[in-house]
């Protein structure tokens, strides 16, 4: 007997339940992995059929094989063995919706045409029951050619019948007829063939008469030279004036066939049966009652990654404090005990942090998205968002940039169009997310406290940057980079259903583990990066090293009490503020100095910027150390006292340091406002995040794009600093 | 002839022809909207634009604009 494994390919319009049936197939035994130069994920696993391992491909859902992009052509590829390092399938499984089998047998025509053995998987069943819907399966089997399965993916019934078609066609390799096109056009083909000199398949050659600008056609004009273009365009006038006109001599051709085909096998209720779905449609696309119903999902989802992320959030913060405390317990200071304890363990920390908020995200996107709701949301803000050049799609990955731009930019997944997806990846790092808010609360806190209204007034003007700069740099992103034809924005709006558990919990965790394994080791270089560009070089003036002695000094501090400790605390501040200045990065911050001025900053402040590029709210902290108050928590920024001792908490006296430290200065003194009002907007314009920045990478498997995002952002917030610094000078003086 | 952006949500017609930039007519004819057959506007978003239809057992979301290239006949 020979041992030779299986491929399968998985086929489906969107929402027919085909990642049901790939889960429920392969269950834990599943990878995700990509394509060579595209976005598209390639997911694969493997199941058991009789004693041999079937490979299960599960292609990305679409409504038909037209490839209209480099990510559309994979899956049109895939099929035909084009892809290198992967075989072609053996058999292809067309999974469609038994509610509407019409529509979705349109998609199995095509496939029909691959030349390659064909299943069909007729979905969902027990919906079409409820609908009243009579299907004759042996007749539908007779009438199509192909083997004709019912399955119901959700509940794991028809799986064992599946497979044995599976092995029966694959055993026979009996490959479907087609549906038969107009002779007209069949003879088109065939000519094309010839001058193509025989070496593309007849389904490409179909697919680059058929697909006007699509991306075959440009594909085969770049391989066969300027004459081919010339030759199809002949091709297509001459059909036209046959009476095949494309395309729309392929739906036409198809749809006839599959009525023709579903005739006698698909009894219908005279009456359409109005469903629960019909009327919640009806609900969630109400003018006002959709709307309200939108307002307020939309405060839930915001809520949920705000608050409820922030406990585990500060669980994950304390684990880390614990074990660097440990760390630092157990070793004598020394570059490796700072290595490990503000190194690397801060870099772990960094990363696992956003874990909660990237969970809840992907657990609360997927239950929209599975029980329908996501069509529907995009429907309602289409309008908005249109207006800066997006679709309603965008809407929810910008709304969860508010909270954190990475599960922002997780969640532009659901954005079909590549250039749409790519202008809101772009513009989600300007939302102004919570990790900028110490800073606000720092600076306002200080500068901007009377009178009583002008802190919320303050506050509301950092968020109003983010949401007016957003949809301006959409806007002129497409209108130049992404410059091109308005993508289509036809969209399905899929029947609801009741959203199923584990298909939740599989997106929530692969997204999790996404996030860790993909972006997780540029945050951690980056965090070692800027740790030692503060660490060394470490030797004091009579050769000491910083580290040893201000570790001293705080134990001396610890040890005593009163007026003694105070003066020792204050000494080891001093020390690890001197030793900071004299840092690499304190040295570069020096001599960058001309480069802040203009933005009304010194060096210290353009120091502490600097340290905050790969986490923006380290700024707090460098600034405690750097104004010799110690590492100061960013977490206490937001409280005015510590409860238990009643005094200034650690935040507002370095409020009160920053302010007299400024006051000393010349310049600074005199124009403290706009100096606080200039390093604001530049937080609030500058992508200081080095995870944001590893998940534009993995999200467009480039890094052209972080660069980019890096680079204009980086500008936008210096241009918009200097021009707030000086017109706050003109007003000031 | 009326275009499909012009008819009030709740009233039946029938398509006569889709014209317009082919990626949008291709789309359009897969998902089964096409000359012949029966189509309703169901729905406006709150600001009017897009409209949900349906067609043969299907519902989309289009934008005004690309309704406007479906021509439709309204039954009398």
């Amino acid at each position: 007997m020979i041992t030779r494994t299986l491929t399968v390919a998985l086929v489906g319009n969107p929402n027919t339940g085909k990642s049901t049936l790939f889960n429920a197939l392969t269950g834990l035994r599943q990878h995700v992995g990509n394509y060579p130069g595209v976005t598209v994920e390639k997911k694969a696993g493997t199941t058991r059929l009789d004693e041999m391992d079937v490979r299960v491909i599960d292609l990305p859902g679409t409504y038909s094989l037209a490839p209209r992009s480099p990510d559309e052509m994979v899956s049109v590829d895939l099929l035909l063995g084009h892809v290198k390092g992967e075989g072609r399938p053996d058999v292809v499984v067309s999974i469609v919706d038994a509610t509407n089998l019409e529509r979705h047998l349109y998609l199995t025509t095509q496939l029909m045409d691959l030349g390659m053995p064909v299943v069909l998987a007729v979905n969902l069943v027990d919906l079409a029951s409820k609908h009243k819907l009579v299907i004759d399966f042996p007749e539908l089997e007779r009438k199509l050619g192909i083997p004709v399965v019912p399955i119901q993916a959700n509940r794991g019934i028809g799986l064992d019948a599946l497979k044995a078609a599976v092995a029966r066609v694959a055993e026979s390799g009996q490959v479907p007829d087609g549906v038969p096109f107009p002779e007209p056009f069949r003879r088109e083909v065939v000519a094309l063939g010839e001058v193509l000199g025989g070496e593309v398949e007849p389904f490409l050659l179909e697919r680059v008469l058929l697909d006007v600008g699509g991306y075959t056609e440009k594909q085969v004009a770049g391989r066969f030279g300027a004459a081919v273009p010339a030759h199809v365009a002949e091709a297509r006038t001459r059909l036209a004036g046959g009476g095949c006109p494309v395309p729309a001599v392929e739906a036409r051709t198809r749809y006839a066939w599959i009525r023709q085909a579903v005739a006698g096998c698909v009894t219908r209720p005279c009456q359409r049966v109005v469903t629960w779905g019909d009327r919640l449609d009806r609900v969630f696309t109400h003018k006002i009652w959709g709307t309200l119903i939108f307002l307020l999902l939309m405060f839930l989802v915001f809520e949920a990654i705000f608050v409820f992320a922030k406990p585990l959030m500060d669980l994950i913060d304390s684990g880390r404090s614990w074990l660097a405390d440990g760390v630092r317990g157990s070793m004598d200071a020394g570059p490796l005990r700072s290595l490990l304890s503000d190194g690397v363990l801060k870099g772990v920390g960094a990363v696992l942090v956003f874990l909660p908020q990237i969970m809840i995200l992907f657990a609360v996107i997927a239950v929209l998205e599975d029980c329908g709701y996501m069509a529907r949301a995009a429907f309602l803000m289409d309008k908005v968002m249109s207006k800066c050049g997006l679709n309603g799609k965008s809407f929810i990955p910008l709304l969860s940039s508010v909270a954190c731009a990475v599960p922002g930019i997780m969640a532009t997944r659901v954005i079909e169009n590549r250039r749409d997806r790519l202008a809101t990846i772009l513009v989600a790092p300007l939302m102004s997310c919570s990790a900028r808010l110490p800073l606000y609360m720092l600076l306002i806190g200080t500068f901007l406290s009377d009178p009583w209204w002008l802190p919320g007034l303050a506050l509301f003007g950092m968020y109003m940057i983010g949401f007016v700069t957003a949809p301006l740099v959409a806007l002129v992103l497409k209108r130049t980079l992404l410059r091109g034809e308005t993508p289509v924005f036809v969209m399905e709006m899929p029947a609801f259903k009741v959203p199923q558990f584990r298909a939740v919990v599989r997106r929530t965790l692969d997204a999790g583990w996404a996030f860790v394994y993909r972006a997780g080791t540029l945050i951690l270089a980056s965090m070692v990066v800027i740790w030692a560009l503060l660490y060394f070089p470490s030797k004091m003036p009579d050769g000491r090293s910083y580290d040893v002695v201000s570790e001293e000094l705080r134990e001396q501090a610890d040890q005593a009490t009163g007026e003694e400790k105070e003066a020792k605390d204050r000494e080891a501040n001093e020390l690890y503020g001197e030793w900071k200045r004299q840092s690499a990065l304190g040295q570069v911050g020096q001599g960058l100095e001309p480069v802040f001025r203009p933005l009304g900053w010194d060096w210290k402040i353009g120091m502490s910027a600097l340290a905050s590029f790969p986490a923006r709210e380290v700024i707090v902290g460098t600034l405690g150390i750097v104004y010799n108050q110690g590492e100061v928590d960013p977490k206490d920024v937001m409280k005015s006292e510590d409860a238990a001792e009643g005094e200034p908490s650690a935040g507002s006296r370095l409020g009160k340091t920053i302010q007299e430290e400024w006051s000393k200065d010349p310049t600074m003194g005199k124009y403290r406002v706009p100096v606080a009002l200039s390093l604001l907007v530049f937080f609030a314009l500058c992508c200081q995040c080095a995870s944001t920045l590893a998940v534009i990478r993995r999200e467009t498997r480039s890094w052209a794009w972080p660069v980019f995002t890096f680079v204009y952002m980086t500008i936008l917030a210096y241009l918009g600093a200097l021009v707030t610094f000086q017109l706050g000078r003109l007003i000031v003086g | 002839m009326p275009t499909l952006d012009q008819v009030v949500a709740g009233r039946p017609c029938r398509i006569e022809s889709v014209t317009g930039p082919p990626t949008l007519v291709q789309r359009l004819l897969e998902l089964g909207v096409m000359a012949g057959e029966h189509v309703t506007v169901v729905n406006k978003a709150p600001l009017g634009d897009p409209i949900e239809i349906e067609c043969t057992l299907t519902r989309l979301s289009l934008r005004k604009s690309e309704a406007a290239h479906v021509q439709v006949t309204l039954p009398d």
